[in-house]
């Protein structure tokens, strides 16, 4: 109660947030209520349709966790890997989702640095996705053991020669690194919440508020101290997301197979995590503003940047795919012939052509035209490329497993029902962190916004916005304390 | 050959059969190579795959965390992953494992040609070397420079000068410690035309426990 009842006897001009220093143009105090409201709804509000969601996501996580449990009964003998492909699915997965979680570094972290406002509301989404996917892609090496019994020998017997210690601790890193880099921006929104929580909140949401708002009160010395370890993080976390990529790529480039025998897979890998990411955040922002009516603070503004950002990965991505084919397809070392052969033309054809054509060539026609490049058409474009970005890990891990080695004729692959049910419980995992946590913080950095950027001036039909009703329900969240906003 | 009761479908020896640039092919049998520079040692994540001063590759399969970087890592397709359970015979499961003979074989594990260390100590050839009816492997240690057949001695440096030895894929630089001596077994009445290993059978298996096999 005291939080509230200080909230409440704090005159203009006192230190009860950072709210008051400047505020970015166009900001009134109606608007922010109303930005507040439609942000803090979620906190405030559950509806049937919320649990009946978790509720699937459960089942669906549950039916993962049920093929994992037949795993560790039977043995790796349950999916579709053998000796000739070793890793599969797994492997895949595990380079696909932690790519994704570049989403956050991109957005936040190299944005921010270059003081780009057009991503601000955004931004928490991003770093959640980086967050979550560390959470759940960091499971799936430790899926695929054989003996996960004995995975604490990696700290006891491990050995720092092997790329596989260098994924460990890269991924570990990355995980402490963009926690924290959550939460940072996320003290003085908690200290929002805590300070407008009304009469019917729970003792328990007061009590969590308070020990996450970590006594902000925004005095200058607060805001400096928050600046400058944002200023830091978001440096160190760039090259550590680079790092954690690269060696990614290595566990594959550091074998002597010839598919994999690349000096670029480093950055051809990051360069596909980062278009990939960029993917996913377009894909949850679309989620998250119509399931949260976001409509009026994430509009067309986001998604034209962002889909000129999805366009430029994927001409870098074109380029990269250039400089390695062209240079391995021209000279044609031993066991290439074999790989352009089932890329090309043979068993990994369809894939290969879609990830061209579909997943680097359309999302750049459909982001070049300006008929199509509106929120439909780069969602459209987000979804292949996220589809592609999956197949490309695919043509990764089996076409270069499918070389053969020795005369032998190489082996088809195709995942089992245990590695689908698997994947599909980390996916609803991922959802499912995902959803939770919407419930726990607020979906956009409110401060951020409101300092830096304010509304969003192109708007795709005003009237309908504003017809949203009222978001907060009266009672959870008093009134904010903006300047002459009581 | 009931040394190691190696799981079906694990061929430690798999006899390859290439085509020969004149037409008809020749055999290649490949065990481990036990190269001096093992790429599947280097990624190890637990030093389950080590070398012995003697320079053989060994598993502690006791150890082993199944995560198959070596599988990836192993140029010459010289390694075998336990996908389901093993199918084991009574008298391997009752064998006294030790990395020098891995039996019995353990679900989740990567085995391979262990090169018979223990056979060694005991002063006899490795497994393969006693078994093979046309004495077309030799067994000896590259520093002292002699190896045997079972049959005859050899001085391993002039045998190979003498009848051009090869190591498998030395461009790599795995500088493998199996050579090679070419010839399509006109000694024992093969000619180059004359196609077709023999299949592999594994009689352990009917009498295996957990008689769970899988394709390679």
């Amino acid at each position: 109660m005291d939080a509230m009842s200080k909230a409440q006897t704090d005159k203009p001009g006192s230190p009860i947030g950072e709210y008051q220093s400047a505020m970015a143009p166009g900001v009134t105090p109606e608007w922010r209520e109303r930005f507040e409201g439609r942000v803090f709804a979620p906190l405030a509000h559950t509806s049937w349709r919320y649990w009946a969601w978790i509720g699937f996501l459960v089942v669906v996580v549950g039916w993962g966790l049920f093929a994992y449990i037949h795993q560790l009964r039977d043995g790796l003998i349950v999916t579709g890997m053998r000796d000739r492909i070793s890793w599969g699915m797994y492997i895949m997965t595990f380079v696909f989702i932690i790519g994704i979680s570049h989403a956050g570094t991109l957005l936040s972290a190299i944005l921010r640095v270059f003081k780009a406002r057009w991503q601000l509301s955004i931004t928490r989404m991003a770093e959640l996705i980086t967050v979550v996917a560390l959470m759940v892609g960091g499971l799936f090496p430790l899926i695929d053991l054989g003996r996960p019994d004995r995975l604490l020998n990696l700290f006891s017997e491990g050995r720092w020669q092997s790329p596989l210690l260098w994924d460990v601790f890269a991924v570990i890193t990355y995980l402490c690194g963009s926690t924290i880099y959550l939460y940072l921006p996320l003290i003085p929104d908690f200290a929002r919440c805590r300070d407008r929580l009304g009469p019917q909140s729970s003792n328990l949401r007061r009590k969590f508020f308070t020990v996450a708002a970590a006594g902000w009160q925004g005095t200058p010395k607060q805001k400096k101290a928050l600046d400058r370890a944002m200023s830091v993080i978001m440096i160190i976390i760039i090259p550590v997301a680079v790092s954690v990529h690269t060696v990614i790529s290595w566990i594959f480039a550091m074998t002597l197979r010839a598919p994999f025998n690349s000096t670029v897979f480093g950055a051809y890998f990051v360069a596909g995590a980062i278009f990939s990411g960029v993917a996913a955040i377009i894909i949850l922002m679309s989620v998250l503003r119509k399931v949260l009516h976001l409509e009026e603070y994430i509009t067309v503004t986001q998604y034209r940047a962002l889909g000129f950002v999805l366009a430029a990965m994927a001409m870098v991505m074109i380029y990269f795919n250039l400089s390695e084919y062209v240079t391995t397809g021209y000279k044609l070392e031993a066991g290439m012939p074999f790989h352009f052969q089932d890329l090309m033309t043979g068993y990994l054809a369809p894939m290969f052509w879609f990830y061209i054509i579909g997943g680097l060539i359309v999302p750049v026609l459909i982001i070049a035209n300006p008929w199509t490049r509106n929120t439909r058409g780069i969602i459209t474009a987000a979804v292949l490329v996220l589809i592609a970005m999956f197949i490309e890990r695919y043509l990764i891990v089996v076409g270069g497993f499918r070389v053969p080695l020795m005369t032998y004729s190489a082996r088809p692959y195709a995942p089992s029902w245990a590695e689908l049910s698997i994947f599909a419980g980390a996916v609803g995992l991922f959802s499912l962190i995902i959803s939770v946590f919407v419930k726990v913080f607020p979906v956009v950095s409110v401060w951020e916004v409101v300092e830096h950027r304010g509304p969003e001036a192109q708007q795709e039909s005003p009237e309908a916005v504003r017809k949203v009703p009222a978001a907060v329900p009266a009672g959870f969240f008093v009134p904010g304390h903006g300047e002459g906003g009581e | 050959m009931e040394g190691h009761y190696a799981p079906q479908p694990m061929e430690w020896i798999q006899v390859y059969e290439p085509e020969l640039s004149g037409g008809g092919t020749q055999f290649v049998p490949t065990p481990c190579q036990h190269c001096q520079n093992a790429p599947c040692l280097a990624v190890c994540p637990v030093g389950a795959t080590f070398s012995t001063p003697e320079g053989v590759v060994l598993i502690d399969q006791d150890r082993c965390i199944g995560c198959r970087l070596c599988l990836a890592a192993c140029p010459y397709d010289r390694r075998f992953f336990n996908w389901g359970t093993p199918p084991q015979p009574e008298q391997a499961l009752s064998m006294h494992y030790t990395p020098e003979h891995q039996t019995p074989a353990k679900r989740g594990t990567v085995m391979k040609c262990d090169l018979c260390p223990d056979m060694a100590r005991a002063g006899r050839l490795p497994y393969c070397a006693q078994a093979c009816p046309n004495k077309a492997i030799y067994y000896g240690d590259l520093e002292e420079g002699l190896a045997s057949n079972g049959a005859t001695v050899v001085d391993i440096y002039r045998f190979l000068s003498d009848n051009s030895g090869y190591q498998l894929k030395p461009e790599l630089g795995t500088e493998p410690r199996v050579f090679y001596i070419p010839g399509h077994g006109e000694a024992v009445g093969r000619t180059p035309e004359t196609p077709g290993t023999k299949p592999v059978v594994w009689p352990w298996n009917p009498v295996a426990t957990g008689s769970e096999t899988w394709t390679r």
